[in-house]
């Protein structure tokens, strides 16, 4: 089980929760099941995210696997300058 | 619109061409002429990338028209390297890093050069305002004047 | 990805590090380097665009039809020659809408027309009489009146999306954010000090030199050739591609020499207009934009209203910080406002933070990156506050910013646990610098702030081929926008163990490698950087397989050392070793050209941390700033040519010192752009600035074969707060808003002044 922790503007989509818990092989995978299982985040999802690994940021590493205690936290689709 | 006739001396060739009344010097030399050393960057004579000489004078060649300039003699950044020989500006700023991007870079030179033909000692401040009429955005000029005080000391030296 | 991080604090660089001449220096100080406006094309047509002269209007219709009689006119286009091919995708969908105007003018400047003539004058002439009907509208263009419950609205069913309970009536905000943890209410209450200030910045420019331009060259069997200045190129190509309804291996885009980017060039303008001006023609079409237009009708940042509220204990411990940011993105979604609150408290390690953002649009041409776009606003709004509960507690500021400083295991403000980050080393560093010495006199003060931003790897392709004669080609696809292929070549030199003169690094066009992100996010000397590593060390596989085979020993009995294939060991055969130029020259008979490749997303890019002291005096009588001393103190992971590390720090707090003191978007009431040139949008020159003096640390990013950090956007970031806060200290007025120009800094002091009369 990934944990998955979500900015806090998006808890009203998980029912008031932040911190959640999804079972997933990598990144692509979570973020389907993320989709899925709470459908008002799809809108964000499709805009576009990256998310953080065990600390290391991800924007389109989609196959990076997951341990079974990876700490996944979701963040707007970097820009840069 | 009427065309104009003009000679001139540029980088010490004889140029002849023919433009429009309300042509600028630097269209022609970037349009007419193939030399495109000097850029556009304002037309309004705010930023110097277009910097020439026009008879030994630092000019913006964007506020000159082409018409005007028969009979002078021109110096663009194409004229500043003798042959395969840079001239020492041009190695310092290499040297240096006194470019990023360089489009500024045509323009700092001629302005430099300028500044060195007629004062051969100058102090940071005298060079910090001598190219206060030439824009950069990549640098924050601490390296240009870097090279340029570097290459006035050389200068003296030789 | 395998990770050398033992290996890049102890190994000894051979090149990488010292400061040989770039490759590309002679073309660009004799003034052979071409640039977007350089090229020429056989043919030509000059484009040019017709903008809306309102700030905000109905286009109720559009009549070229005495500008298509004019002798000399080939093409005009509108709206109807730029068919919605978007998709669904509402990203690209606003990027077609903002490079051609479809039922309203959004902005002063928003393009509505194009034509293509034979000549400037004729194009002009043509653009005079092109007949658009416009409905004018009421227009906001300040982000605060844009909230408003009144505000006029430019999308009459936009809901602000992040809102719960979802609104009833539209408005013209797009998105609320959140980010943060812990519980800043129950923070603030153990706070024995609480300072709360609201702050507003204006926008401003990336001011790159060069104005856009490129030469479009479309046939009528769809294929076709860009020639554009860009940060990248194949973004160009896929934009343009799908917004013309084009395959993207039938555009061919090539990056000119750009002359400066900043994030302003990560987009699109004028080059989808410039190919169907081009398809329309059959003829090139070789359009450029007036310094007018770059202003009026490119992509300036967003303008901002910031509160931030920090409180801390009478020990100087931090216990909460608040902020709300309201950013203006122009006349479409997207301003960089999450980031803003994701980056405004990330230098600190807190237990109750909170960061809410909203995206507001306004009657403003759509916002594009600048350099760490969205942080230095919300820097200047926190560190502002930070120096001054500072003095409030009693301590130095630089102490104050010690004790609550983020480290590797903090939990940032914006989600993830740091790794090893640099932030400590830097204000250690920036205690013992000399700078802080440096004596003081009458109404010059000492500031100082800190700074960051996250960085990212991305898509990089390289393609590295050695040739008969043992010298070196690189491919990249990242364009060069601050000398990155000197880094690129040093970087090969190393990995292949030949000299830096040896290696020659070119960027290619389209047609030629696999896709390469944009050259932002200071991503190329990480990623594209990495990839030229990685291919590197594929070359050594295939050269020492070729020494192998030269010598009849199996593959892995060979090993690459000090640029020379060697057997591995005594029992592989007597062998001397084989340089990398004896093996290229029998590569023809041995099997065929030898190269690397190397293509990947790469990902592990490194956050970069900054510390900034501004020394400045102020002149009572006229509220002008002089800047006397800045210095940058700022991690780079591994400095590959440190010259053009300093060259991004000397650069970037620049630019922020010009944020600070002068540049601004001034509107009108029409909503017009008052100072769209370089004379009223004042950007620093050369006499208004000191040496800008550099200190390079190193703490290796462990995702980085040699452990380099992204430098180019870091450096923006703390000028803002670092200057203001100079400022504060020099002459007793605390400025909230951005630009402290004279007169506003003027006002400020004889409001100082009256106050401290009214006392006595």
């Amino acid at each position: 089980m990934a944990k998955v922790i979500i900015w806090s503007s998006l808890k009203s989509h998980t029912g008031g929760e932040s911190n959640l818990e999804i079972e997933a092989v990598n990144v692509k995978d979570l973020l389907a099941r993320l989709g899925e299982t709470y459908p008002g985040l799809q809108p964000q999802l499709k805009r576009g995210v990256s998310v953080s690994v065990d600390g290391i940021i991800f924007r389109d590493g989609w196959l990076t696997p997951l341990k079974s205690d990876s700490e996944v936290v979701l963040l707007p689709r970097m820009q840069g300058g | 619109m009427s065309s104009v006739h003009v000679s001139t001396t540029i980088n010490g060739d004889p140029t002849d061409y023919v433009c429009d009344a309300d042509e600028t010097l630097l269209d022609v030399l970037r349009n007419r002429l193939g030399l495109t050393g000097a850029k556009e960057g304002c037309s309004t004579g705010d930023c110097g990338a277009c910097s020439v000489t026009i008879d030994g004078r630092l000019t913006c060649s964007c506020l000159v028209l082409g018409a005007e300039v028969d009979g002078a003699k021109i110096g663009t950044i194409e004229g500043m390297a003798n042959g395969e020989k840079l001239h020492p500006l041009q190695k310092k700023f290499i040297e240096h890093a006194a470019l990023q991007c360089g489009i500024c870079t045509p323009g700092f030179l001629i302005a430099a050069k300028s500044l060195l033909d007629h004062n051969p000692k100058p102090t940071e401040t005298e060079v910090r305002f001598a190219l206060a009429g030439n824009l950069c955005r990549c640098t924050g000029y601490d390296k240009i004047v870097r090279a340029v005080m570097d290459t006035a000391a050389e200068l003296r030296r030789a | 990805m395998p990770l050398d991080n033992a290996e890049s604090s102890t190994r000894k660089y051979k090149v990488v590090g010292t400061r040989p001449n770039r490759p590309d220096g002679v073309d660009k100080v004799t003034g052979r380097a071409r640039f977007g406006a350089d090229a020429v094309a056989p043919g030509q047509l000059v484009g040019l665009i017709l903008r809306s002269p309102h700030a905000h209007a109905k286009i109720k219709s559009i009549d070229a039809s005495k500008a298509l009689k004019l002798a000399g006119v080939k093409a005009v286009v509108t709206k109807d020659d730029l068919p919605d091919k978007t998709d669904g995708d509402a990203g690209l969908y606003d990027v077609l809408v903002n490079v051609m105007a479809r039922e309203k003018a959004l902005y002063q400047g928003h393009a509505v027309a194009a034509v293509a003539a034979t000549s400037a004058a004729i194009a002009k002439a043509a653009l005079k009489l092109i007949n658009v009907d416009y409905e004018i509208l009421p227009h906001v263009t300040d982000v605060d009146e844009a909230m408003k419950p009144n505000a006029p609205l430019l999308y009459p069913k936009m809901i602000t999306d992040g809102v719960d309970p979802k609104p009833k009536k539209p408005s013209n905000i797009v998105r609320r954010y959140e980010f943060g943890h812990g519980d800043v209410e129950a923070g603030f209450r153990q706070a024995d000090i609480v300072i709360e200030r609201s702050f507003k910045t204006e926008a401003t420019h990336q001011g790159y030199i060069e104005p856009h331009a490129c030469l479009a060259n479309v046939g009528p069997d769809g294929q076709g050739e860009l020639w554009v200045c860009t940060q990248g190129h194949f973004m160009v190509r896929d934009t343009c591609a799908r917004l013309l309804g084009m395959d993207f291996s039938k555009l061919r885009v090539t990056a000119s020499e750009i002359g400066g980017g900043f994030g302003g060039k990560t987009t699109v303008f004028i080059e989808p207009v410039a190919l169907a001006l081009s398809r329309k023609a059959n003829r090139p079409v070789k359009v450029v934009m007036s310094r007018e237009e770059v202003f009026k009708a490119t992509g300036p940042t967003s303008s901002s209203s910031i509160d931030v509220k920090i409180g801390a204990t009478k020990d100087g411990r931090i216990v909460a910080g608040d902020a709300t940011l309201r950013y203006q993105g122009g006349a479409f979604a997207g301003s960089p406002v999450e980031f803003g609150a994701m980056t405004a408290f990330a230098q600190y390690d807190l237990d109750n933070v909170r960061a809410i953002g909203f995206d507001v649009v306004c009657n403003r041409p759509k916002q594009a990156a600048y350099r760490a776009p969205g942080a230095p606003m919300a820097n200047f709004a926190v560190e502002s506050v930070i120096e001054e509960l500072a003095h409030k507690v009693g301590m130095e500021p630089i102490d104050f910013r010690i004790k609550n400083a983020a480290r590797e295991g903090t939990h940032s403000s914006y989600g993830p646990i740091y790794g090893p980050i640099g932030l400590l080393p830097t204000l250690q560093k920036a205690r013992e610098h000399p700078h802080f010495k440096a004596p003081l006199g009458k109404n010059q003060g000492r500031g100082m702030a800190c700074g960051f931003w996250f960085n990212f790897g991305g898509q990089s392709c390289v393609s590295m081929n050695i040739g008969v004669d043992g010298t070196v080609s690189v491919t990249v696809g990242s364009p060069d926008i601050g000398g990155s292929r000197a880094s690129m070549g040093l970087m090969t030199a190393e990995e292949l163990g030949i000299p830096y003169e040896k290696v020659r690094t070119v960027i290619a066009d389209t047609g030629t490698l696999g896709y390469n992100d944009v050259t932002d996010g200071s991503r190329t000397t990480f990623a594209t950087g990495m990839a030229c590593i990685l291919a590197a060390r594929d070359a050594i596989k295939k050269l020492c397989a070729r020494a192998a085979q030269i010598w009849g020993i199996p593959e892995d009995a060979v090993t690459w050392e000090n640029g020379h294939a060697k057997p591995a060991g005594a029992n592989a055969g007597n062998h001397p070793p084989m340089s990398l130029k004896e093996i290229a020259a029998q590569a023809p008979s041995t099997g065929g050209p030898i190269a690397g490749h190397h293509e990947y997303s790469a990902d592990g890019a490194g956050v970069s941390f900054a510390t900034h002291i501004c020394d400045s005096e102020v002149d009572p009588e006229t509220g002008f700033t002089k800047i006397l001393r800045y210095t940058v103190l700022q991690d780079a992971g591994k400095a590959v040519h440190p010259s053009y590390v300093e060259g991004q720090f000397q650069g970037g707090a620049v630019q922020g010192i010009g944020w600070a003191l002068n540049e601004e978007y001034i509107y009108g009431k029409d909503g017009r752009l008052q100072n769209a040139g370089f004379l009223d949008y004042r950007i620093p020159v050369c006499s208004d600035l000191p040496m800008i003096d550099t200190v390079i640390l190193e703490i290796p990013n462990p995702g980085h074969p040699y452990g380099v950090r992204g430098v180019g956007e870091t450096s923006i970031v703390p000028p803002l707060a670092a200057v203001a806060n100079s400022v504060s200290a020099a002459v007793g007025v605390r400025m909230t808003e951005t630009p402290i120009s004279p007169p506003k800094l003027l006002a400020a002091l004889e409001k100082q002044s009256a106050m401290k009369k009214a006392a006595e």
